[in-house]
């Protein structure tokens, strides 16, 4: 086993023993010490300003968390709508302050639980939703009109957000009221995490035509999250999550822009989702970055002219992907950490990964536990009565400008190619991530990267943890559900409002109000999405190692 | 000796697919004939991939929780399609309960998350089928 500290003092001696880890998670080189020569050249208030200052470094709002906390929003779904409803209604309780559901994976593909394609999925990754029937069962009890609600939904968002929309009418809930947000990142679903179902044109679309709809109807909600989270998950180092995710940014607005849309009337609406890596500093400086850029970007390319537009707005979640099977344990210092990170860097929202993610989806303990994580942090450490206190350290002002340097430097990669679209089909950021997971892998690999209890401080006969096991009757339960429904809605309305979705996506005209009305007619989510599957076509990965 | 031929598989619904693209990778670079097939293979796909690439070994990624309906599933087609010395592994998350009800289907190699890409390489090697080079 390597020592942790040499014997022998002098530096020299200390960086030949720890020679592998003076590098950040990314990979990033790191001096010994910083000075005012390594922050040469910056201007306080062009690159930083105050906070809620333009380019807003330091964060957007001038008190920090001094008037309100981050929102405590901790991600869960699972099992059956029921199941998943019981949770919600414990986690308000426990002091949550958001709701953030966690769909199935044949919801988040657009498949009834009855497809073949849905075999063992039912229930297993999130909750199942297939029609309106099973959302007035995830929300029973809950007023929407009361809770903010995030819903990590993508190719199928339009039709969530429908259901979502529907539900909140059937409570009497106004939606120009209704506050929350629907993922709706279709580019990080062709970058990363692979749950797409049109090709990237017509998926466009449909986010388009959200912020059209909500910039009508539903002024309060966030239309997008545009999010670096799966990106780096799926490898990506902390710049490329950064370059990544606001150049996907930077095309939703030009999409946005094309359709016809005022900027200073959809921008504000776009939200930010990013990873809380283990990389203490390189996390903090990656927040401070992503708004500098957010905020020059929204001025100066697309002449933004309210400070709304400019003010990058984000939720953050920890590095599920450095949880580790082994000493779960160990998980919750790690979950701390970065959840430190975020809350240095300025997160408006915050979800904290439990300590049993690495086996399977939480139990109810573990999630408790995880939630305590940031009230702690919120409540003990005396960390949130001051804003931005790292601001001004030579290191990370450096680090800051490094993170941006870097991501500035893919957008023109990535302009040069024409955009995000362009560089998706042409697979440039898929193997950009590729490359990163592998060479972090190897790293592990050498021992040149220590992930403890894993590669250094191993332990044998580890003893088990209790898990959430989620059996097969869920699907039972939920095709049963589906069924009810099938042999009780008129099938004649369900039929028409499909043949109507049909002819609204082949004209042109906003999906949304035609999305609405099927639901109502309770179509479920499997036969909106294969009505425009008729009309759009699938997408098909080309696989490259 | 020929090279050892590996399908590289995602089954399921699940697009998450860093851990099959990395071991990929990691076969490849050992020497092996590495095929990935992509996302969202059933069972049927998986086995023809097999069957049409000459296999030694299928590799299955599984995050999902899907595992105990594809993996009887594609062992069951192996018997089907005559292809039982075929070496079938599984990496991803699995319950500790589930290990030994696998292994008793026929899955020989189970690895679980910080599983060293070394060692899936050698269980490869020593346990997949031997052939010999064909004039």
């Amino acid at each position: 086993m390597r020592r942790m500290t040499s014997a022998t003092p002098g530096l020299d001696a200390v960086r030949s023993t720890r020679r592998g880890a003076l590098t950040t998670v990314s990979g990033r080189p790191v001096e010994r010490l910083y000075t005012p020569a390594d922050v040469a050249g910056l201007d306080y208030q062009r690159d930083l300003g105050d906070p809620g200052q333009f380019p807003y470094t330091r964060g957007i709002h001038a008190t920090g968390y001094r008037g309100k906390l981050w929102t405590m929003r901790q991600f869960a779904g699972f099992g059956t709508p029921e199941e998943t409803n019981a949770r919600y209604r414990q986690l308000l309780a426990a002091g949550g302050t958001g709701l953030s559901v966690a769909f199935d994976l044949p919801t988040l593909m657009g498949r009834d639980p009855d497809h073949e394609l849905s075999l063992g999925e039912v229930g297993k990754c999130g909750v199942s939703v297939a029609s309106l029937a099973d959302m007035e069962a995830l929300f029973d009890g809950i007023d929407l009109g009361r809770v903010t609600t995030s819903m990590t939904i993508n190719s199928p968002a339009a039709m969530i957000f429908a259901m979502y929309l529907v539900l909140a009418e059937k409570q009497g809930v106004s939606w120009r009221t209704l506050s929350g947000t629907v993922q709706n990142d279709i580019l990080k679903e062709f970058i990363a995490q692979k749950e797409y179902i049109y090709p990237p044109r017509p998926s466009m679309r449909l986010v388009t035509d959200v912020f059209a709809f909500c910039a009508e109807h539903a002024p309060k909600w966030n239309t997008i999250s545009v999010s670096g989270y799966h990106i780096r998950e799926a490898g990506a180092t902390a710049a490329q999550e950064l370059a990544f995710t606001l150049r996907d940014g930077v095309e939703y607005v030009r999409f946005g822009i094309d359709v016809g849309l005022d900027v200073d009337v959809f921008a504000p609406r776009i939200s930010f989702f990013f990873n809380s890596h283990s990389d203490f500093f390189e996390e903090i400086a990656k927040y401070r970055a992503a708004r500098r850029i957010w905020a020059r970007v929204m001025r100066e390319r697309f002449d933004a002219r309210s400070p709304r537009s400019w003010q990058l707005r984000c939720h953050a979640q920890t590095a599920g992907v450095s949880l580790t099977a082994q000493q779960p344990y160990n998980n919750v210092v790690r979950t701390a950490l970065q959840a430190l990170a975020a809350v240095l860097g300025g997160a408006q929202s915050l979800h904290t990964n439990s300590l049993d993610e690495a086996l399977s989806l939480p139990t109810a303990e573990a999630a408790t536990l995880a939630l305590r994580t940031q009230q702690i942090i919120a409540c003990e450490t005396g960390v949130p009565n001051r804003v931005d206190p790292l601001g001004g350290s030579y290191f990370l002002e450096s680090l800051t400008r490094d993170l941006e340097q870097e991501a500035l430097a893919y957008f023109e990669t990535i302009d040069a190619m024409g955009g995000m679209v362009e560089a998706i089909e042409r697979g440039y950021p898929q193997k950009e991530i590729a490359e990163s997971a592998y060479r972090f892998q190897q790293a592990v690999e050498r021992g040149e990267r220590v992930i403890v209890g894993v590669n250094e401080f191993v332990e044998a006969d580890e003893e088990p943890i209790g898990t959430m096991y989620i059996d097969h009757s869920v699907a039972q339960t939920q095709c049963a559900r589906l069924d009810r429904v099938r042999s009780t809605r008129s099938a004649g309305a369900v039929r028409t409002s499909l043949a109507r979705l049909q002819d609204g996506a082949r004209s042109g005209g906003n999906v949304m109000p035609l999305l609405i009305d099927a639901v109502r007619a309770y179509a479920t989510i499997g036969e909106m999405c294969d009505a425009l599957r008729q009309v759009w076509g699938e997408y098909e990965e080309v696989p490259v190692i | 000796m020929a090279r050892i031929r590996v399908v590289i598989a995602k089954p399921g619904l699940d697009g998450h697919d860093r851990g099959a693209r990395v071991i990929a990778r990691a076969l490849r670079d050992a020497g092996m004939e590495v095929i990935y097939t992509g996302l969202r293979q059933t069972p049927e796909q998986i086995v023809a991939a097999a069957l049409q690439e000459d296999a030694d070994v299928i590799g299955l990624s599984i995050l999902s929780g899907a595992h105990m309906h594809i993996c009887p599933a594609v062992m069951a087609l192996l018997g089907e399609k005559g292809l039982r010395d075929v070496l079938v592994v599984v990496g991803g998350i699995i319950p500790d309960v589930d290990i030994p009800r696998l292994n008793a289907i026929g899955v020989r190699g189970i690895f679980l998350p910080g599983t060293p890409m070394q060692e899936i390489v050698d269980f490869i090697r020593k346990h997949a089928r031997t052939r010999v080079e064909s004039v």
